[in-house]
């Protein structure tokens, strides 16, 4: 059924006052408005901490350069962490969820409209501490300013003795703040694609993105809670004299490690995880064929989310675990990639006897199977614990992890964006200045990643904000920020090509790919309330039951 | 396109509550909240370098236990008077929780006192003392938070306002409630019974 | 559409080549050079650990090879093609067996990956101390390394040395790692993975050089400001030059009539509050034992060269040469500096 009669995309934005317009958005309850919201704000902080890593890499460009302080350096890769972890990553794949999750489910919102309001909200007000942190850490005392402790806190570094002002008290309420949210978003996707599916989708009819979104949310739910638990310790710690990671009192630095990675390395695979759901729903319309195995990938996803909860000590190979601890987490480390493996095959086999189209969202999705294979192999290497006690707060770990982040994540989200953007706004992304950026892109990406490896390989440990001549560092970590260079480069003609196409871009109509799942049939953008009729659905594929009525899929399910 | 208009036969597709999985998303989040204070706890048992040990000072909270764990019973029994609308036991039945709640609360901020003034152990004292507090401590503010929500629907209860139809609300409400009793049976087990 | 195939293929060969060309340019003779390669073992822990990497590489490279080649050959051949246009391809939903076969094989390699590991874990964690080990406490400060012999009866700092020890018949040298405040890490890549020094909770390394030289390495775990210049430096000796170094470093300090000044100023400044010079007053612990600081090549722990010019600017001046370190700035007067440095060149 067509809902292009009934519904006039500009009518009801275009007459208003602006500041109306602007009070609409700001009190606003509707997921798509909210999702659109979060992607905003992830994106100016993915400005601000690429901003970050280019003061970063260019005070490596040189050995002994000095072109910031060691305490500037140290606010920058802790803000640059801390940013892209909690105030980029998480909300913009929060916001696609928001975005995608109740159209794919043919619901008309989230379950809860205002908590998810107010998630969004929280989270905005944690990015907005973290970086009042630059002008309000001084404090009374005159010390501190943005936080320099890392992204992980290790105590005792956070302890008022070597952290006096107020930069870590910043850290930690932002932190504290925007996860109150990310688990009010997380309550509301379960309740969403628990209680709001339309008639004849069973949890079996999903689209992966459901699936994976649910899995990711309910993981949320028992990974940032931890990291809550251990923030209110800290501020214990710092406030009422309580003693959690003192030293001198008893207390254990290594207490603290447990805490933050049992929250961190299931938040790594909280980030991921979405990002497969895209995968799992771009490769298949790109290769014209259904997602090859479906169970597999739902049981595949379930057992990572699972197995994830008990790898978290790989990051602590070298604080002295007994060798049977280090053992345990080396085998479950290695175990976890046999589910991640076992997805890119069957992406691979999604592909394979398919019809591929070069199209900017699968050039991406390409980009992210090459690199993510690459990470996982990287990973694998650092799951075997002695190869690690080399590795270890090395660059060969940043390299590892970027890989992942930006490799994986960010290529992925590249992939959604040029896929969904026709939805959201009506227009089509320029696939010229997609294919530039594509480009650009990688090979920026490659320049910098691929060789950030070596460095690693030969003794640079991370977190140092300026390094020996004569170690063999010093061209490779040149060459690793021109990349860097690049790839600012390839982020600006995608922001322009974000701007540009919002008002030249072709128009869309509803299903400018040929897809299969709800969101392609209603218009593009979607009514306020999505689907006129709520419809009923009696395979994964609706709308290819809707195209083929010859041949549905719901009799092969 | 040809719309799949044909609906399902009203009652025929049925899915959960949408608050009463919310509330078991933050039953779960919660847990692992209090889970990561009992790690603590536990890790740090008997490794006080100095000060009161539990054995010294704590004394088993047995009739603010049993208080506790009876407004499990109460809720449950109002929440099922309401669900037959029968308003007044529901009412009757309700105010009993919060006093019971209330009487909890009371029996903390006794034995709080009684640990500070008489033994000198506070949250800074040793790690006996911080983790402690820390745990019984976020217990007592998920008790307050409770209360806080039990007293407003106390109150529009009182109004007249709450009838058959907030029955949904009030189980999911009283879920809560029984998780903040299930959470001061382990944490009493821990601390009263393992810890010493 | 058929030139747009080949200008992809031609685009990534061009790529592909640059990038070659690049990690070929960057990478040998750095290499080679590298005074920190972990590919360069010396001792065996860091050795157990090259040669299990060599296997884990070969594996992780198969699967790589494999999977990459997969990847390329689907995209060269399962392209769409114009003549494809209006149908769709065969809708392809699963294969229980091809799913079986990719789960059963990948488990193996973790089996046998994990199997290979486990192995070193042991030999390396595991490994009991004879009794003729070298016994060294390494303690981890912002930001220097405190190094004590306590079957010797030698307290140094910064400059590590040890004996070197012979395959046939080893002589390691044990390492217990404590901090005395944040976390840091004890990295030298050529002779061991590294270990963490975390407060409250001892470590224990170990490692059994085989040739003498020079090792380098650094603190490999955020622990402040100065985290970058926590530098390690390590001399592996000859038993004949490792005894003769024990001899000198269990001497109490020089005692030379012609430094009484400066002696007198270092003694009656705020310096003893952090330093220490055997047979002296001075009993400091916060900071280095200067007793025989004159045997060290470096101060402040690698951050510049022990020379005259550099030994008055860190008195005088430490945040010139490491900012943010712990090392105050004395305000000595220019005469009362010099005099001071005259003093601790002679602490041979």
């Amino acid at each position: 059924m067509s809902t292009d009669a009934i519904t006039f995309p500009g009518a009801q934005i275009d007459d208003k006052p602006w500041v109306d317009r602007l009070h609409g958005w700001l009190t606003t309850v509707d997921h798509k408005r909210l999702g659109i919201l979060y992607i905003l704000f992830a994106l100016f902080f993915l400005v601000v901490a690429g901003l970050e890593a280019i003061i970063i890499r260019i005070q490596l460009m040189y050995p002994h350069n000095n072109f910031v302080s060691p305490q500037v350096f140290n606010r920058m890769f802790t803000m640059h962490g801390t940013t892209m972890i909690f105030f980029v990553a998480m909300p913009i794949l929060f916001g696609f969820a928001n975005y995608l999750v109740p159209l794919m489910i043919g619901a008309r919102d989230m379950a809860f409209p205002r908590l998810n309001a107010f998630s969004f909200w929280l989270t905005a007000l944690g990015g907005l501490l973290l970086y009042f942190s630059f002008l309000g850490g001084s404090g009374l005392y005159g010390a501190g300013n943005a936080p320099d402790v890392g992204w992980w806190a290790y105590a005792p570094l956070t302890a008022r003795s070597f952290s006096p002002g107020h930069s870590s008290d910043y850290w930690t309420l932002a932190l504290l703040v925007s996860g109150f949210g990310s688990i009010g978003t997380a309550i509301n996707i379960i309740a969403t694609i628990l209680c709001m599916r339309c008639p004849g989708m069973k949890l079996g009819r999903m689209p992966l993105l459901a699936w994976l979104n649910l899995v990711m949310s309910g993981m949320v739910l028992i990974a940032v809670t931890p990291l809550s638990a251990a923030q209110i310790m800290l501020l214990i710690d710092r406030y009422l004299g309580g003693h959690f990671f003192d030293a001198q009192a008893g207390g254990s630095a290594v207490l603290w490690m447990h805490f933050f990675w049992i929250f961190g390395h299931p938040e790594v695979y909280i980030l991921i995880i979405p990002c497969f759901a895209f995968m799992s729903e771009i490769i298949p319309v790109f290769s014209r064929k259904p997602i090859f195995g479906y169970p597999v990938m739902v049981g595949a996803t379930v057992c990572i989310g699972f197995v994830s909860m008990s790898v978290w000590a790989h990051h602590m190979f070298t604080i002295g675990m007994n060798s049977y601890a280090n053992s345990f987490f080396t085998i479950t480390t290695m175990a976890v990639g046999v589910p991640t493996g076992i997805k890119i095959f069957n992406w691979l086999g999604t592909m394979w006897g398919g019809r591929i189209h070069f199209k900017t969202p699968m050039l991406f999705s390409i980009g992210f199977l090459f690199q993510f294979l690459i990470a996982g192999l990287t990973g694998i290497m650092m799951a075997a614990a002695p190869f690690d006690w080399q590795l270890s707060n090395s660059y060969f770990v940043v390299a590892h992890f970027h890989y992942v982040i930006v490799g994986g994540i960010l290529f992925a989200l590249f992939a959604a964006f040029y896929y969904w953007y026709p939805k959201m706004t009506g227009r089509m992304l320029s696939e010229r200045l997609g294919k530039c950026h594509f480009w650009l892109f990688v090979i920026g990406f490659h320049l910098t990643f691929d060789l950030m490896h070596i460095p690693g390989l030969l003794g640079m440990p991370r977190r140092i904000y300026t390094y020996e001549p004569g170690r063999g560092w010093d061209t490779l970590n040149f060459l690793v920020s021109i990349g860097a260079f690049i790839q600012a480069i390839a982020i600006l003609v995608f922001v322009a090509n974000l701007i540009i196409s919002y008002f030249k871009g072709a128009e869309a109509g509803n299903d400018p790919w040929d897809a299969w799942t709800l969101e392609w049939s209603v218009s593009s953008p979607p009514p306020a309330y999505n689907f006129a009729v709520i419809p009923t659905v009696e395979s994964r594929r609706p709308l290819w039951d809707r195209k083929h009525p010859e041949d549905p899929d719901s009799r092969y399910e | 396109m040809s719309a799949v208009a044909i609906p399902h036969p009203p009652g025929t597709w049925v899915l959960p509550s949408r608050g009463k999985v919310a509330m078991a998303g933050l039953i779960t989040a919660e847990s692992a909240i209090f889970t990561i204070f009992v790690v603590a706890y536990l890790f740090y048992l008997g490794k006080s370098i100095s000060g009161p040990t539990p054995r010294e000072v704590l004394e088993t909270p047995i009739v603010y236990t049993i208080c506790l764990l009876s407004s499990s019973l109460t809720i449950h029994l109002a929440a099922k008077s309401l669900a037959r609308d029968r308003i007044g036991a529901f009412l009757g039945l309700w105010l009993l929780t919060i006093a019971l709640g209330g009487l909890f609360l009371y029996g903390t901020a006794q034995e709080w006192h009684r640990l500070i003034y008489e033994h000198g152990l506070t949250i800074s004292t040793n790690l006996f003392g911080t983790t402690y507090y820390s745990l019984v401590g976020l217990h007592a503010f998920h008790v307050t938070v409770g209360l806080i929500m039990l007293l407003i629907v106390a109150l529009f209860a009182l109004g007249g306002r709450v009838g058959m139809k907030q029955s949904g609300r009030i189980e999911v409400l009283s879920m809560y409630w029984h998780f903040v009793d299930a959470v001061w049976v382990v944490v009493f087990t821990v601390v009263y019974v393992l810890g010493r | 559409m058929k030139s747009a195939r080949f200008f992809n293929i031609r685009k990534v060969a061009l790529l592909g080549f640059l990038w070659v060309a690049c990690v070929a340019g960057a990478e040998p003779a750095n290499a080679l050079s590298s005074p920190t390669n972990i590919f360069a073992p010396v001792s065996t822990p860091a050795k157990s650990i090259a040669h299990l990497s060599y296997f884990v590489l070969a594996i992780t490279g198969i699967i790589f090879a494999v999977v990459f080649t997969l990847l390329v050959y689907s995209l060269a051949k399962f392209r769409w093609r114009p003549l494809d246009a209006g149908r769709e391809p065969a809708q392809v939903y699963g294969s229980t067996q091809i799913e079986l076969a990719w789960t059963i094989i990948p488990i193996l390699i973790v089996v046998v990956l994990y199997l290979a590991t486990a192995r070193v874990i042991h030999a390396v964690q595991d490994a009991p101390q004879p009794a003729n080990a070298l016994e060294v406490t390494v303690i981890g400060h912002q930001f220097w390394w405190e190094y004590r012999y306590p079957k010797l009866g030698i307290v140094t700092a910064n400059e590590l040395h040890i004996p070197v020890s012979d395959p046939a018949h080893p002589t390691p040298t044990f390492l217990s790692l404590l901090s005395a405040d944040t976390d840091h890490s004890f990295w030298v890549p050529e002779l061991a993975g590294k270990t963490d020094l975390v407060p409250n909770h001892p470590n224990r390394m170990w490692v059994d050089p085989h040739r003498t030289g020079i090792f380098l390495g650094q603190c490999a775990q955020y622990c402040g400001i100065q985290h970058a210049k926590m530098l390690i430096r390590v001399s592996v000796d000859s038993p004949e030059e490792f005894a003769a170094w024990v001899r000198s470093q269990q001497q109490p300090a020089v005692q030379d009539k012609s430094t009484e000044t400066g002696r007198r100023i270092f003694e009656s400044n705020a310096c003893i509050n952090c330093h220490a010079v055997a047979g002296t007053p001075a009993n400091g612990r916060f900071g280095p034992d200067l007793t025989h600081l004159m045997s060290r090549a470096t101060i402040a722990s690698g951050a510049a060269k022990n020379t005259t010019e550099n030994l008055r600017l860190w008195i005088q001046k430490p945040d010139a040469i490491k900012p943010g370190s712990l090392m105050p700035a004395m305000q000595l007067s220019d005469a009362d500096l010099d005099a001071v440095v005259r003093y601790m060149q002679t602490l041979h």
